[in-house]
């Protein structure tokens, strides 16, 4: 027996294969790892990484799955992978519980929050009455500071917020007192303001419990100021371990370098990106948007207006329940220039994207394309504008059609367009798939059978297709890694030299919007609070929702996170 | 929520009203002439030519139409020559058989038909529910295949075929079962339950298939589903896990095609009661049609059209309460 809280010796775990692949997918290769009793680890990495299948092993969720375990795990003395299915289900929940990432789904829509607290107390401590389980579980959810725990534990999951659906899976991890807590991406679905509320009651109830934390996350920022020590995975692999301040602060190895090179610096200024890590070959870090500010950034202010948007607003819903989802927007996109676009969610930015290229009609305001007034036009006026104002979506796996070629999803705006025989569209095509990187043999491919960053690209050849002027991005980089990310950017900036494009970049990361915006606009709940050279803005916050919005931006360096979780405690 | 019940109550006023006024048409332009028929085979031209004044069968068709909605919401007397009989409120009509008010009939017959519907509902969400957790549980094995097999041949057999097997096997060759004759609930529950076992058995695997189907793809589903994890990872047994968990994310839609079926099998099962003798709202439609009886037909018909258009608004409110998510509007 070790004192060790958690203990993994060689665990590999493999996925069995489809078709074809005979061996399976090897998710996990060889990894080994502890963590003392009372301790924080992050494991980070990339999507594919196997970190989260490590997280479900130390519960061995992958008993029954067909998934094949081997190695040691032991939590808390129990070895798990051996232990019978009743120790097993005594360590799940009792001795180590989990949360997740995206706490609506986690947790049961049908039933209130309470009762499923409740229901997983009594499991661990039978005998427990229905109403001591119900009362402990108010107490937890108290402690996790849901407001009025008493009445919102009758409340069913939809009934909470994103940020207090999380409090509440934490708070049922926590009604039966663990010694350790697994979570899995636990602030990966959440604004940046709610994410590092989250990380803080964390923090506060490891102090208070003394239980160990696993942490597990793809963002680096988030271990920063969360855990001891950072387990960097790669391909199933540990690539390195050590104190979180050395691995972020004095990586070791090339592959961690490259990782933290790739992350977007919300203190960079777009010319400053000489002050960042010698960049590498392998991540295409040369055309780092950041090293490519294009000639726009100082012209921006002479160049004549593309777009104006005066007092936008926008309702949903019909009359009972009407809710606004922008209030009143004004904003000028110039052309040639990047106009960046932040906010949390709900706070109305894909509406006002949407409304820009006339995907979705404002319910009051004016709308200019070159000083021609294109809010009131109806479908037929407006077709002809369509080529010029296009949008690249969010999430490249539903905004691409599964059952059509990436080469046909790319020909298909020109089709739409007329005037060109097929042999040309194709061709055309063909050329697009090239300019934004992907290999024009590729045409006939199906979605499904790339990455989500090549995903990304076909939805950027798609929408450069009709030669638009204006491209909208909606959160083009939010579901890709920040290796990708980085590329991706890489391409849009480029695209934007070259074909002197006008962005609207929207995105939720601040750092993102930083290092590709010339201007940018902060919305929130259907305004825009503040706006002004991205520089300005962000050196300089004048409103303070921008501030708050800054200082819950999680930074890298574990000092700064300490100080600034500090600031927000005295706040 | 209550809002939303008016509305669509509303809006099942319209479609029954559209529904009447399209079925009398239908009656109008029928084959034959409705006195003729009315009067029985026996009648001269003269007697003929009362019934047609009696009835209004003279008057225009908007005039007569007008007649039979007034007769729906005010009631209506009809002169019988002798005397005059009074229709109450709603009115459908008389009968031409026995000058019975249509509504009169309907009402008999109702009962019978409730008590093979109901019952034969809760056999076939047994049957289907629990047939198609069972094969959600064990996907891929051999169980699952057999009983997907069973459903299946239950749904393409048609009734009248699995009910009169039933009939020669229990009631004929065992003789563990009388023939089905309908004894009302309230007079002897255990003989109505006896004698009601084998038509509901007969509807049950008709419809159960349909339920196995929809339990075993939603069950499955909601096995996917993250919180299904969740709860796995917190220690629940898989027994708790699929019983509170799985199977009632798994209701909604169930409860919903319920409610559905229910509303159409009130309307009658016409080939369950006419082979098994019961009689039924099915029944006395299938009478009055090969009678050419059309006040019932019309009667019959827009009942059968007010259960179903009823059922489903009680569908979509009864899935709101289920999933709380929906919000009706």
């Amino acid at each position: 027996m070790t004192a060790d809280l958690v203990e993994v010796r060689d665990l590999a775990i493999t996925f069995p294969g489809g078709t074809g692949a005979v061996d399976g997918v090897r998710a996990v290769d060889g990894l080994s790892f502890t963590l003392a009793a009372g301790g924080a680890l992050g494991i980070v990495g990339e999507s594919g990484s196997g970190k989260s299948t490590v997280a479900a092993a130390l519960l061995d969720l992958h008993r029954g799955t067909g998934a094949r375990v081997d190695g040691t795990v032991r939590v808390d003395g129990t070895d798990v992978l051996a232990a019978p299915d009743h120790a097993l289900r005594a360590l799940r929940g009792g001795t180590a519980a989990m949360i997740f990432q995206d706490p609506l789904s986690s947790l049961d829509p049908y039933y209130a929050i309470g009762d499923q607290i409740a229901e997983v107390h009594r499991v661990h401590r039978p005998g427990t009455s229905r109403r001591a389980a119900r009362a402990r579980a108010v107490a937890a959810l108290d402690r996790v500071g849901i407001p009025d725990a008493a009445r919102r534990a009758r409340s069913r999951p939809h009934e909470f917020s994103g940020g207090m659906r999380q409090r509440a899976l934490i708070a049922m991890a926590l009604a039966c007192e663990p010694r350790l807590l697994i979570a899995d991406e636990p602030t990966t679905a959440l604004d940046v303001t709610v994410q590092a509320q989250i990380l803080d009651l964390l923090h506060t109830l490891r102090a208070e419990t003394g239980m160990g934390l696993l942490l597990v996350t793809h963002d680096l920022g988030v271990v920063a100021g969360s855990v001891d020590e950072v387990l960097v995975m790669r391909g199933g692999r540990a690539v390195e371990r050590g104190p979180v301040g050395q691995v972020l602060g004095a990586p070791r190895e090339p592959y961690t370098k490259d990782l933290l090179a790739a992350v977007p610096r919300i203190e960079t200024a777009r010319g400053g990106a000489a002050a960042l890590p010698a960049p590498r070959a392998a991540l295409h870090a040369a055309d780092r948007p950041a090293a490519a500010p294009g000639p726009a950034a100082d012209a921006s202010a002479a160049a004549p207006p593309l777009l104006e948007a005066a007092g936008l607003r926008r309702e949903f819903g019909r009359r009972g329940r009407r809710t606004t989802a922008v209030a009143d927007v004004s904003l000028t996109v110039r052309a040639g220039e990047t106009l960046g676009l932040v906010g949390e969610s709900g706070s109305g930015k894909t509406t006002v994207g949407r409304m820009l290229v006339r995907l979705l009609d404002p319910t009051a305001g004016t709308l200019h394309y070159e000083g021609r007034d294109i809010g009131g036009l109806g479908e037929r006026a407006l077709r002809p504008l369509r080529s010029d104002l296009q949008m690249v979506f969010q999430d490249p796996v539903s905004s691409l059609n599964p059952r059509r070629t990436i080469g046909e999803s790319v020909a298909d705006p020109l089709r739409a367009a007329g005037g060109l025989d097929d042999a040309e569209v194709r061709r055309r095509a063909r050329d697009l798939l090239e300019r934004v990187g992907l290999d024009p043999a590729w045409y006939h491919r199906y979605p499904h059978e790339f990455s989500g960053g090549q995903r990304q690209r076909v939805g950027i050849a798609r929408a450069l297709a009709p030669s638009p002027r204006l491209l909208v991005c909606d959160e083009p980089v939010s579901a890709l890694d920040v290796t990708t990310q980085a590329q991706v950017m890489a391409l849009l900036g480029e695209l934007r030299r070259d074909l002197g494009l006008s962005l609207v970049f929207i995105a939720h990361d601040l750092a993102v919007v930083r290092a590709v915006s010339d201007r940018v606009a902060v919305m929130r709940a259907g305004r825009i609070v503040e706006e002004g050279p991205v520089d300005a803005v962000y050196d300089n916050p004048q409103h303070p929702y921008t501030q708050g919005l800054l200082t819950a931006v999680p930074v890298l360096d574990p000092q700064a996170a300490a100080d600034r979780r500090a600031r927000r405690a005295a706040a | 929520m209550t809002g939303y019940v008016l509305r669509r109550l509303g809006g099942a006023l319209i479609v029954l009203f559209l529904l009447s006024a399209l079925v009398y048409l239908l009656f109008y332009v029928a084959p034959g002439d409705p006195a003729k028929l009315a009067c029985g085979p026996r009648c001269n031209a003269e007697q003929i030519r009362q019934v047609r004044e009696q009835l209004h069968l003279g008057e225009p068709l908007l005039q007569q139409y007008l007649h039979f909605l007034q007769g729906l919401v005010a009631g209506r007397d009809y002169s019988t020559g002798t005397g005059v009989l009074h229709c109450h409120a709603p009115c459908l009509g008389l009968s031409y058989q026995n000058d019975q008010p249509v509504t009169t009939l309907l009402a008999s017959r109702l009962p019978v038909t409730a008590s093979l519907a109901l019952g034969a509902m809760v056999l076939w969400l047994l049957l289907g529910v629990g047939t198609g957790l069972l094969s959600a549980l064990r996907r891929g094995g051999t169980t699952e295949r057999v009983l997907t097999v069973l459903t299946l041949a239950g749904t393409a057999t048609p009734v009248f075929i699995t009910g009169l097997l039933l009939l020669m096997l229990f009631c004929a060759g065992l003789q563990w079962l009388p023939f089905p004759t309908y004894v009302p609930l309230t007079e002897d529950p255990e003989q109505w339950a006896w004698n009601l076992l084998l038509p509901w058995t007969a509807l049950a695997l008709l419809e159960s298939a349909k339920y196995a189907r929809l339990t075993r793809s939603a069950t499955l589903e909601t096995l996917a589903d993250d919180h299904i994890r969740t709860f796995r990872a917190y220690g629940l047994r898989e027994r708790a896990v699929i019983g509170r968990h799985a199977l009632r994310g798994a209701l909604p839609p169930v409860i919903a095609l319920n409610a559905i079926d229910l509303g159409t099998m009130f309307g009658g099962a016409m080939l369950t009661e006419t082979l098994f003798g019961l009689p039924g709202i099915g029944r006395l439609t299938v009478q009055s049609v090969r009678t050419v009886d059309l006040p019932v037909v019309v009667g019959a018909v827009l009942g059968i059209g007010a259960a179903v258009v009823l059922a489903g608004a009680i569908a979509d409110v009864l899935y709101a309460l289920a999933d709380r998510r929906v919000t009706l509007t």
